[in-house]
């Protein structure tokens, strides 16, 4: 091969293969293309999300996290529980055995924009309502909230009076125990709710308060149901309005897990009738909730004091109840109890003590079963068969 | 309205009624912070750029443990400068969302607020008195098992539910943060 044709064949073997540049260019072309598809498919990618976040309500900037459609202003929730009590009374003649759908409720909000909002609560109870039925439909909330300024609001319509524990926070998955507690029912008639109007306040220090001018209770002075507060009820209902009732309440919640109240009612007429010898009332109420890790300790005290001829003829002018509660939440699942009230109301029906323990199993944490046994003596004779030993079982919900 | 009405509502009622509107000063209801004002108290010396990370199924899971509800998210976005991040979330209390802003300082909280609260209760969980139990809690475990906070965050009684959305977007903050860190996102 002469050399001609060694240079010839030289040369035509370097053009054959690239040299170190033309890799290192063919390369970057090669990446170049390679991140201008990365950035149309992430430009695809992000459309695709805006897309369908578009029919959601999640904002780039700021992420919902649930399912649910609150770009709609209008919400739903609710709650409900169900009763089986099986207790063995003194005399059997007053055995209770009995299962109860005790309270279904819905609440309705509707936020009409960052200052006013509605906020309703609807109850069907004992499951039938109607002549000769057990059960009532009853409206237990129905108020307007106009936020003045953010430490206060003020609320007008028919609202739940800042009363005890359980007259505002009475979900049955935020209690233990298949029953609320009695000095809760006979004393401060839980659930109450009146018509009228109150300021809500709190600030930074963790005080709260509430004022509230409502319609006031009409209690019977004679027959069966005289002077027992819960029977006085009227629960906004063509509600006689002559005589005015007033509700105060401090709070305090500014250490994170402890929770203690005082309220001061004054009724001006509790029987909305002048001079049938139940002139005025005024009930004071305490309580304080303390939680610390898995413990937590309830006690309330809640008394009334009635002025008039015919009620303190009858003996029932000063009426209170009081209660302690124990608790401990094992795990996620199980929390246990136990709690010991005394009531002196106003008949012998609301006159007692009572023992009560049990466990709650909460399939989720808004979603509980419950069992307990309750031990009630009551402390009249003429009611002592009526003192009983047994077990509740019960289901609670809320959403 | 009969004469002893009107004595105790001149006397009583209408002087508290009229402290509280005298004390009462307008302002935007529920707003309690704007994005802007919060994200200039997280980055007070810089200019942060915004970041993505994306909720695929495993993270979507984790999500869903850690809320107990399924995730309406595909994706969460987020400010970083420096070792520093922060993230606005909305989580439902009881019925209404709670706009909640978090700040987080290498892997630690360091700041926590709600930008906005819509609930009729629960007021309690926007003020210092709460929300300074986050300052400083980390993430302790892993997607394999029960993300939590390693501090304890104790509740206010009728305001667990509006307790349980912060606590939720804490973990859920500090769990996405690991992620976009472990994945370079």
């Amino acid at each position: 091969m002469n050399r001609i044709s060694i240079i010839s064949l030289l040369f035509a073997t370097t053009n054959s293969f690239p040299t170190a540049a033309q890799e290192t260019e063919s390369l970057q072309e090669t990446l170049e293309r390679q991140q201008a598809q990365i950035d149309a498919l992430q430009e695809q990618l992000d459309a695709t999300a805006d897309f369908i976040e578009a029919g959601s309500v999640t904002q780039l900037n700021r992420t919902q996290l649930q399912e649910r459609d609150v770009g709609s202003q209008t919400s739903i929730g609710g709650y409900g529980e169900l009763h089986y009590n099986n207790l063995d009374a003194t005399d059997p003649d007053n055995n209770t055995d009995k299962m109860d759908f005790h309270r279904f409720v819905l609440f309705f909000a509707h936020e009409f924009n960052d200052r006013v909002s509605f906020f309703s609560e609807l109850e069907v109870e004992h499951s039938l309502a109607g002549e000769g039925k057990d059960g009532e439909v009853e409206i237990e909330q129905a108020f307007i909230q106009v936020n003045l300024s953010n430490e206060l609001a003020v609320q007008g319509g028919l609202f739940v009076l800042p009363v005890g524990i359980l007259n505002e926070t009475h979900e049955p998955t935020t209690f233990y125990g298949v029953e609320r507690n009695a000095i809760e029912s006979a004393i401060v008639p839980a659930t109450w709710w009146e018509g009228g109007a109150q300021l809500v306040g709190n600030n930074e220090s963790g005080l709260s308060w509430n004022a509230g001018f409502h319609s006031g209770l009409e209690m019977y002075t004679s027959g069966s149901k005289a002077f027992r507060v819960r029977k006085g009820r009227q629960k906004v209902s063509n509600a006689v309005a002559t005589d005015f009732a007033f509700t105060g309440r401090l709070r305090y919640t500014g250490i994170p897990g402890l929770d203690v109240a005082a309220s001061w009612q004054y009724q001006s007429d509790p029987s909305a009738k002048p001079g049938d010898g139940l002139d005025d009332g005024a009930m004071i109420e305490a309580h304080m909730i303390y939680t610390n890790g898995p413990f937590q300790l309830r006690t309330l005290y809640a008394g009334w004091e009635f002025t008039g001829e015919v009620v303190e003829a009858a003996g029932v002018a000063s009426q209170s109840g009081f209660y302690i509660e124990p608790s401990w939440r094992l795990n996620e699942r199980w929390g246990t109890f136990a709690r010991f009230e005394d009531v002196d109301g106003a008949v012998a029906g609301d006159q007692f003590e009572e023992f009560r323990a049990g466990v709650s199993y909460f399939a989720h944490p808004n979603a509980v079963f419950k069992v307990d046994v309750a031990n009630r003596d009551y402390t009249q004779l003429s009611k002592e068969g009526s003192s009983y030993t047994g077990f509740n079982v019960g289901m609670a919900y809320q959403f | 309205m009969t004469d002893r009405v009107k004595t105790w509502w001149l006397r009583g009622v209408l002087p508290i009624v009229l402290w509280g509107l005298a004390s009462a000063a307008y302002g935007q209801m529920g707003v309690y912070m704007e994005t802007e004002d919060f994200l200039a108290a997280a980055f007070p010396d810089s200019e942060p750029r915004v970041e993505v990370i994306w909720i695929d199924n495993e993270r979507r899971e984790v999500l869903a443990e850690i809320l107990d509800h399924p995730v309406n998210a595909l994706r969460v976005s987020y400010w970083v400068s420096g070792d520093k991040s922060a993230w606005i979330l909305d989580e439902i209390g009881k019925d209404r969302p709670i706009t909640i802003g978090v700040v987080v300082q290498g892997d630690a909280i360091e700041m926590i607020r709600v930008l906005v609260f819509r609930e009729i209760r629960g007021w309690e969980v926007r003020y210092p008195f709460f929300t300074d139990q986050f300052l400083g809690a980390r993430l302790i475990g892993t997607e394999q098992q029960s993300v939590g906070l390693d501090q304890q965050i104790d509740g206010i009684t009728g305001a667990t539910l509006s307790v349980n959305a912060l606590r939720g977007v804490t973990e859920v903050v500090l769990f996405l943060l690991q992620e976009a860190r472990g994945s370079g996102e």
